[in-house]
């Protein structure tokens, strides 16, 4: 009885958790299929597999420079941005790292601060505009560079490492700096690689700062040539390129629309996976203690 | 005179322990000097980008001109605050705020532990794996891109309407309809995150003692028991907290997700105070305003989570509060 009954449970909880994952991955298959359906597929709509694959659209959006070029920028940004952060991070964790530092409870509280409050978009804006940040990638990387949360973490996991080894170094004559670059960093590459994809899976999906603080075509991001494209239907150059691919095909715009979003997430369907323990990581030391 | 004594010997034995104690701070100021001028960057980098800013919200009590500047702009006390309390719009904005995210609590809280509470029950690691990759993965997409394929879902051509199609209904102009607007937010914003957060379930569920599991089976229990009777008992603590944290973030509609999936004919429905701020500050240049607005919803958020932190800390322990 109670196996037949568990049985047909099974049963249904594997069919519901397939559905589940139909649903979370059928709306980014719609856009595989549009990309490749050089037919009718983002007209006729309830397709679950393009009637016939063309790379065409493909082939004409390898064309779209702005693409590229937000492409580079937003590969710039997000190895500047990793690089400064965690830099930072990482000489504020270590000093805090000590427990008898002087002042160290006041430092920590006066960081806390992120947590609490904080001055909101126009007063943050105009900062930017005062300190001469303006259309410069230095508004990008450098207001979020210093996360207290990624600071409090790293602390932590600096006063795991064991005191032993500092301790045998200071014997032998180093000094706190050469300790931190010689035995800490090196000790610490599990969490600066944690760390280090946070922050640039940040930058690598951030928009709204770069919409904000850079009004030049030359420094857009990615993020905001897409916005562009699939938000704003706003494409000065994408124009040149539709009207080459509406001569075979009347719904063109969604299936160039399709191929930059696949273009876009690309990368990030592919490195994901591997990546997602790092974050889960994440959320389970915030929710422990932030 | 025994008495004095006393009295004059104390003095003199907190004075020694303090020399000793100013002597320790002295030595250690001067062991982790290299740390504190280490520190300098940060210390710095927070006054400038952290406190700075919130010594800019004084611009919501000043008609500030960009001329002028922020020391220039005349004070105007409440006026900003008046202006917007007395603009029937900011009641919209104010009521769409509230809506969309209390639409979306009520829905989006119990979806992630339903998730998780029976996607734990499947037995076949990899399956499990699989569903669980595939759940987070709009967490790693952008707003921009989830927003333009949301949009293409439910556009004219879009598959939904294909589907009604099939029952005989006429296609809907989804994206501009003030009907269907906020659900059409409700539900992209829960697809795209009950899996994230259903991973503090999926850790609470698997901190489970599974000898209370063996011991209910030897008692008998099926799985739909020990679920209700372990597993849900167990969880209390991590969803009341998680609720209570929501409620701080009443006032946080999901401007990311609006911003990029609204336009000009559902403002009535979708516009929100994030949204608005934005507008009114960056768009119109209405700096004192726009700030005013802003500074009064931080305002209700910062009082809203200092009370959640409160309950947290009533019910759960120190553990479970912010800080």
């Amino acid at each position: 009885m109670v196996r037949s009954g568990s049985k047909i449970a099974d049963i249904l909880l594997y069919a519901f958790m397939t559905a589940v994952l139909v649903i979370t991955l059928y709306p980014f298959w719609t856009q595989v299929v549009i990309s490749l359906d050089g037919g009718d597929a983002a007209y006729s709509s309830f397709k679950l597999f393009p009637s016939k694959i063309s790379f065409d659209s493909y082939k004409l959006a390898f064309d779209f420079d702005a693409l590229w070029v937000g492409y580079k920028n937003t590969i710039i940004r997000t190895c500047l941005g990793v690089v400064i952060s965690i830099l930072a991070t990482a000489i504020t964790a270590y000093p805090l790292s000590k427990k008898d530092l002087p002042l160290n409870k006041w430092i920590t509280r006066f960081m806390l601060i992120q947590f609490i409050i904080g001055g909101g978009l126009i007063p943050n804006y105009l900062l930017i505009k005062y300190l001469g940040l303006y259309n410069t990638i230095w508004a990008l990387v450098i207001p979020g560079m210093l996360s207290t949360f990624n600071v409090l973490i790293m602390r932590n996991f600096f006063r795991s490492l064991p005191e032993s080894l500092e301790e045998s170094a200071m014997v032998d004559g180093a000094g706190f700096v050469r300790i931190f670059i010689r035995i800490i960093l090196p000790l610490s590459m599990p969490i600066i690689a944690t760390e280090a994809l946070w922050v640039g899976v940040g930058h690598w999906n951030a928009w709204f700062d770069a919409l904000i603080y850079t009004n030049d075509t030359n420094k857009e991001m990615l993020q905001l040539v897409l916005r562009r494209i699939i938000i704003q239907n706003n494409p000065t150059q994408f124009s040149d390129i539709l009207t080459k691919l509406q001569d075979k095909n009347p719904y063109s715009g969604m299936q160039l629309q399709a191929t930059v979003i696949m273009l876009s997430i690309l990368p990030m369907l592919v490195v994901y996976p591997f990546m997602q323990k790092y974050f889960v990581k994440g959320i389970m030391v915030g929710a422990i203690k932030g | 005179m025994s008495k004095t004594t006393v009295l004059a010997g104390q003095p003199e034995w907190n004075g020694q322990m303090k020399t000793r104690d100013a002597r320790s701070k002295r030595y250690a100021f001067k062991k982790y000097r290299v740390l504190l001028i280490m520190m300098i960057p940060a210390l710095l980098y927070v006054l400038i980008f952290n406190y700075v800013p919130i010594y800019g919200l004084l611009i919501a009590f000043e008609d500030f001109q960009v001329t002028k500047g922020f020391f220039g702009s005349p004070w105007v006390g409440f006026a900003n605050f008046q202006k917007a309390f007395s603009d029937p719009y900011f009641y919209q904005v104010l009521k769409n705020t509230v809506l969309i995210s209390v639409y979306r609590m009520l829905w989006g809280f119990p979806i992630p532990i339903l998730f998780a509470l029976l996607l734990s029950e499947v037995k076949n690691v990899r399956f499990k794996k699989a569903v669980q990759t595939a759940s987070y993965l709009p967490h790693f997409i952008s707003w921009i891109i989830l927003g333009g394929i949301f949009m293409s879902i439910f556009s004219l051509e879009g598959p939904i309407n294909a589907i009604l199609g099939i029952f005989g209904i006429d296609p809907i102009l989804f994206m501009a309809d003030t009907k269907y607007f906020r659900s059409i937010l409700v539900i992209s914003s829960i697809l795209a995150s009950f899996g994230w957060s259903s991973i503090i379930y999926f850790a609470a569920i698997t901190g489970v003692d599974p000898h209370l599991h063996e011991a209910a089976v030897v008692d008998g229990a099926g799985r739909f028991k020990r679920m209700i009777y372990i597993t849900i008992p167990l969880l209390m603590p991590v969803i009341s907290i998680m609720l209570v944290l929501s409620m701080s973030g009443i006032l946080d509609a999901g401007f990311d997700q609006i911003f990029n999936m609204y336009n000009p004919q559902v403002y009535d429905v979708a516009d929100i105070i994030d949204t608005y701020v934005y507008r009114k500050g960056l768009i119109d240049m209405d700096y004192g305003y726009a700030t005013a607005v802003g500074l009064f919803k931080s305002g209700i958020g910062l009082i809203l989570m200092l009370t959640a932190n409160g309950l947290a800390k009533k019910m759960g322990g120190g553990d479970y509060t912010l800080w």
